[in-house]
């Protein structure tokens, strides 16, 4: 194993038709007169953990509600599974910032809405949302109303919603922003081992650097106004390194710093 | 409430008013009033008498019928004016219009147009409960968080399931309200259309006892008629006050 990210890189340029779950071409999108995304092009390799990274107002969310069909964008298209994306659909879910739970719908009900959209029975969609509560450690409060949960169990919920449905791709945006800061990290751990254990794509806005670095195969720096990639960066080594020594990584140190570095002068 | 340290029961005001409206009654001021004791007296001997039944139920039915109406148009129409801008363009200025517009002036063109029966009564009722529904219902609708919109959206709602599973319940806090607004208009709508249209019902009897100056019959089915309006409408207050829990909270 020498010099393992060069190998990691040249394994990028020899494969030109790796395996992308989500891909992204020209996407251009202006809201009136504000340009949001220019010609914005990126690829999302299956299995792994993307991050769009970038100051806030650069579009970061506004492309991944294209990528989630919320939006349409006025140019350009993107393609989930080799398939150009015209609007919602059943290959993608989306966890929220603000978590948009139905607060008159208990657990239970919330995480399989997206089941009971489906027309799926309920005895088995009820089945299938047990066990994603239980596996995001919220087992014993299905029965309870948003507004008796926390704002990270809240999010868990929201978390437990997306997994249920069984989309190959999860986009998530600011999941862990409206939480403190231990439920995050928390959070943060959670997500590698997600990424991990799970076969699915996730695409992960952030305004955190720190958190970027942490749990990302791949991280897309992106500049604003309009919005287009500068940089793209890879964290390989850290993914084999243990979650626990990640923060005081030497790797992990300069990566945060070099992104700093490169994102500084557009913080006013 | 406390007076000098006591904790008076709900509604102790009333106690008050009825002492008052018994000492102007019992002075024999104006035959307008007389004492309380006596109209409650004649309500016993009036509310078991087949006329009275009769018009509790005539009132009850187009009530009823003219509330459940103003429901079911008004909470669709009110969510779709809130859900489309262009709706809700068309719509608003008339219902605005109607919202202060004085309804009874309306009423003899309802005649001339649905007849004398209990269908103008009906509509009457409608009218007078359906456009504050409608605005509740929009008002509602315009305070939906939007994330929770896109939720749907993303995971599949076709437009019938985001009104029934989303729209409907995010706004019913408000709906509610505006219900409970509108069953009290209707009560006025539905008494009005009854002295206007055909004497029947409540109108009639109200219409038989003023002009024969029966004041204690008078107030004894007024008496009755505002019972009834305070518990549908605390009924509503009761369930607005069920679903509260989540208004502050979506």
């Amino acid at each position: 194993m020498v010099m393992p990210q060069i190998k990691e890189a040249v394994n990028v340029t020899d494969m030109p038709q790796s395996d992308n779950a989500v891909v992204a071409r020209k996407v251009s999108k202006t809201y009136g007169d504000v340009e949001a995304l220019r010609e914005l092009s990126l690829e999302f390799p299956r299995g792994q953990l993307t991050s769009l990274l970038g100051p806030s107002g650069c579009g970061k969310t506004t492309l991944l509600k294209i990528i989630a069909g919320l939006l349409k964008p006025n140019s350009g298209e993107i393609e989930v599974n080799g398939k150009p994306v015209t609007g919602p659909g059943p290959d993608r879910a989306f966890v929220f910032q603000d978590f948009a739970l139905m607060p008159w719908a208990n657990v239970l009900r919330n995480v399989a809405f997206g089941l009971e959209l489906r027309g799926v029975a309920k005895s088995e969609r009820e089945a299938v949302a047990e066990k994603y509560i239980a596996e995001v450690g919220l087992a014993g409060f299905e029965k309870s109303y948003p507004h008796q949960l926390s704002g990270g169990m809240r999010q868990r919920v929201g978390l437990a919603r997306a997994l249920s449905v069984d989309a190959d791709v999860l986009l998530m945006d600011e999941p862990f922003s409206a939480v403190d800061e231990q439920t995050r990290r928390k959070f943060q751990e959670d997500l590698l081992n997600l990424v991990q254990h799970e076969n699915k794509t996730f695409i992960f806005v952030t305004h955190s650097i720190e958190e970027a670095v942490y749990v990302s195969d791949q991280i897309a720096i992106l500049l604003p106004r309009p919005s287009r990639v500068s940089e793209i960066i890879r964290p390989t080594d850290l993914r084999h390194k243990n979650v626990d020594n990640i923060r005081r990584d030497p790797e992990y140190l300069d990566i945060v710093d070099s992104i700093w570095a490169s994102l500084r002068s557009y913080v006013e | 409430m406390t007076l000098f340290g006591y904790r008076l029961p709900a509604m102790s005001s009333l106690i008050l008013w009825a002492l008052v409206w018994e000492i102007v009654g019992q002075l024999d001021l104006t035959f307008f009033v007389p004492p309380l004791s006596e109209v409650l007296v004649t309500l016993t001997s009036v509310i078991g008498t087949a006329p009275f039944l009769k018009a509790l139920s005539e009132t009850a039915q187009a009530f009823a019928a003219g509330v459940a109406a103003a429901v079911l148009i008004g909470i669709p129409v009110g969510i779709l004016m809130g859900k489309s801008r262009l709706i809700d363009e068309l719509l608003l200025p008339w219902v605005n219009m109607f919202l202060s517009a004085p309804l009874t002036a309306l009423v003899p063109v309802l005649m001339v147009l649905f007849g004398f029966g209990m269908k103008s009564i009906i509509i009457t009722t409608t009218l007078f409960a359906i456009w504050i529904i409608i605005l509740n219902a929009r008002a509602g609708v315009l305070q939906i968080n939007r994330s929770l919109v896109e939720m749907a959206h993303s995971y599949g709602a076709n437009p019938l399931q985001a009104f029934y599973k989303i729209y409907f319940w995010a706004a019913l806090p408000e709906i509610l309200g505006g219900v409970r607004i509108g069953v009290i208009r209707a009560v006025k709508g539905v008494i009005i259309g009854q002295l206007l249209i055909s004497i029947v019902g409540f109108g009639a009897l109200f219409e038989l006892y003023a002009n024969n100056f029966l004041m204690a019959h008078f107030w004894a089915v007024l008496i009755v008629l505002f019972a009834l309006a305070f518990s549908v409408s605390e009924f509503l207050a009761y369930l607005e006050r069920r679903v509260s829990y989540y208004a502050a909270s979506r």
